[in-house]
């Protein structure tokens, strides 16, 4: 069983915020983080191998040279190797030149039985760019998995839908997106943290990769950035503060007409 | 390639572009901004720089013939043959898109058996209705449905394409982007027309809703975005309305599926979807243990709303992760939001602050949850919850 997991590195978002004043934004040392859905994929990776009993498992990224934190943090954890797909060509991909770049990389990589990501990433929220690999890969996909299990030759993948799950019978190599209810990931254990300092990640770069000029980074991806802007602010909310016997009148006579009418 | 650059004789090292910077890609090296290699090129501190010195220089590209894409589809969601309310939504927002073009809107329609739903397309804004009935879709499954959309799409070729940023919409259309080689927008909150280009505005918050982004797609069609549930207003259903019912037929090799669909496992805990509801009473941690949660429960059902849970809550055991509302868990936008016992962390704002209303109950008058909520309640839940639970009753 060889897997391969996609994962993404994300500012932990809690940090950025926009300056209401100057329009601009606030970031105090935002910390880099591996995005946390994607955890979910790396743990049910090792769980894949270690139920087909052999394999690998890869983790890959397309990301500036930073990525490599992610990657060993991913080593520590009982991965068995790290692909960075790195170059300044890559800047400023969309969604189809992600999808289409880390595609090329995982044709490099050869063969493999899974793909696994998270359900999306939790800066952009897409949830995107594993169906797009599945579909520039020409293999089967199932997103919002979450319960996936070996059955012979195939897996048996539950979809999770908005009012229950869709079982399914899919055929390898497929990929998979998962959420968060499909594992509880494991911490790193203090040899695994000693390996992934010293292990050799691999970097791949344009020239590394096949693909079309064209196709990547900025000049690939269809969509542009218009404006960057920041939300409208709620207007200062009613705070009622006293006895129960006081406050409680006061909130129902605003909620009885939103109630009466709005819904 | 496409590139960014300082031009140092005009930077003066005021530092905004720094500010501006979304991924930190920006910093002073002797008194000159340098764009650091994680840039993206989003061109966020373009604009900001008040000496024009960042050029960002984009390559030009050969656009499709833009011209020979005409029209509006909004890709109908169904299943087991009832219509997702997304689906009038979106037709709603259609319409209105489809008139500042002056072109038809059509609705896509995928199943089998399902051509009867499609007057109810019709009647809430469709010009034009193309069905493909075939057994093969009874069930949603990914590959045969992006397979027809995208061959639709070949066929008739679109300028906008809108579908619904459900479990279904969101896995099946970025397959289909890829396949028609064209932009995607995800969970767009506005979409408006620049009449002088005749472009999409597709507007979406990001970073969990603390930025919002306008994204184009100059040079590619069709045009394609998703939306949520509960953000744009459908059309009230007009039976008398007029519209064209169109079969399509597919080759067989559209039609297969190497995934087979085995069954569908209903979630029994969840009586109303969390991600559909008008109303959501959440409980947090303030709630102290599952065996408080009734008070919730009853609050919600008072109202006739569904229950959400903070993430504490759920790691905690005490609700099922279906509940669960935040950035890990469903982002929810319903009429009324109130929050229980909630603090108020940035991951649950982020889940929840497009709600129209939203109540805050919390003993502490500091938790972050105030300054999202329209109304609020500082007091004890235990004493709150009854007493609203009970007056509400006597008031509706």
């Amino acid at each position: 069983m060889n897997v391969l997991v996609l994962i993404k590195q994300v500012p932990d978002t809690t940090d950025v915020r926009i300056d209401r004043e100057t329009n601009t934004l606030i970031r105090e040392g935002v910390p880099s983080i591996i995005n946390p859905f994607d955890t979910y994929a790396i743990e049910e990776g090792l769980r894949l191998r270690e139920s087909a009993g052999g394999g690998t498992v890869t983790v890959m990224s397309m990301g500036p040279p930073q990525v490599e934190g992610a990657l060993r943090e991913a080593l520590a954890l009982g991965v068995d190797d790290a692909i960075l797909l790195s170059d300044r060509a890559f800047a400023g991909s969309d969604t189809w030149a992600t999808s289409y770049t880390l595609a090329a990389g995982i044709r490099k990589r050869g063969e493999f039985d899974v793909v696994l990501c998270g359900k999306q990433a939790i800066d952009g929220d897409t949830a995107q760019v594993g169906p797009g690999v599945a579909k520039l890969l020409g293999i089967p996909q199932v997103a919002y998995v979450r319960k996936l299990t070996l059955d012979g030759k195939r897996c048996i993948a539950e979809r999770m839908m908005e009012d229950g799950s869709d079982v399914l019978g899919v055929p390898l190599p497929a990929l998979f997106t998962v959420v968060k209810e499909i594992n509880e990931p494991r911490l790193p254990s203090l040899k695994g943290k000693m390996k992934a300092k010293k292990a050799e990640i691999t970097v791949w770069g344009v020239s590394d990769l096949e693909v079309d000029d064209s196709e990547i980074g900025l000049d690939g991806s269809p969509t542009r950035v218009k404006t960057i802007f920041a939300p409208e602010l709620r207007t200062n909310g009613i705070v009622f503060q006293g006895e129960v016997d006081e406050t409680v009148p006061l909130l129902v006579k605003e909620l009885v007409p939103i109630l009466k009418t709005e819904i | 390639m496409s590139s960014i650059e300082v031009l140092e004789e005009r930077c003066v090292g005021c530092e905004l572009c720094i500010k501006a910077c979304l991924y930190d890609a920006i910093e002073m090296r002797d008194g000159i901004a340098v764009i650091k290699d994680n840039c993206t090129l989003c061109g966020a501190c373009v604009e900001p720089c008040k000496f024009d010195a960042i050029i960002l220089r984009q390559e030009k590209r050969e656009a499709v013939e833009l011209s020979d894409y005409r029209g509006v589809w909004v890709v109908a969601e169904q299943r087991a043959g009832v219509l997702h309310d997304v689906s009038f939504e979106l037709l709603g927002k259609g319409r209105e898109l489809a008139e500042e073009l002056s072109v038809e809107l059509s609705a896509v329609l995928l199943g089998s058996g399902v051509e009867d739903l499609a007057p109810q397309l019709i009647a809430r804004g469709a010009d034009r209705v193309y069905v493909v009935d075939e057994p093969e879709l009874e069930h949603f499954l990914d590959e045969p449905y992006s397979n027809v959309v995208a061959e639709l799409i070949g066929r008739h070729s679109p300028e906008i394409v809108l579908t619904g940023a459900t479990s279904m919409g969101r896995s099946l259309i970025p397959r289909v982007a890829v396949q028609v080689k064209t932009g995607l927008t995800a969970d767009c909150t506005g979409l408006a027309i620049d009449d002088k280009e005749r472009l999409l505005l597709q507007t979406r918050p990001a970073f969990g809703g603390n930025i919002m982004a306008t994204i184009i797609c100059p040079d590619f069609r069709p045009q394609m975005a998703t939306v949520r549930h509960k953000v744009m207003s459908a059309l009230d259903a007009d039976p008398s309305r007029k519209g064209e019912i169109v079969r399509e037929k597919m080759d067989a090799v559209l039609l297969e599926s190497k995934v087979e669909y085995i069954e569908f496992v209903k979630d029994l805990t969840q009586t109303i979807n969390i991600a559909d509801a008008d109303i959501i009473v959440s409980g947090g941690r303030g709630l102290g243990g599952p065996e408080n949660f009734h008070l919730v429960e009853e609050l919600a059902e008072a109202m006739g709303g569904a229950v959400g849970a903070s993430r504490a809550a759920v790691d905690a055991g005490w609700v099922p992760y279906s509940h669960q509302v935040g950035q890990t868990g469903k982002t929810v936008q319903p009429k009324l939001y109130i929050a229980c016992g909630i603090s108020g962390a940035v991951q649950h704002l982020a889940g929840m602050q497009s709600s129209k209303t939203i109540v805050a109950i919390n003993k502490d008058p500091d938790a972050p949850i105030f300054h999202a909520a329209t109304y609020g309640i500082v007091g004890d839940l235990f004493d709150v919850l009854p007493a609203l639970t009970k007056s509400l009753k006597a008031e509706l």
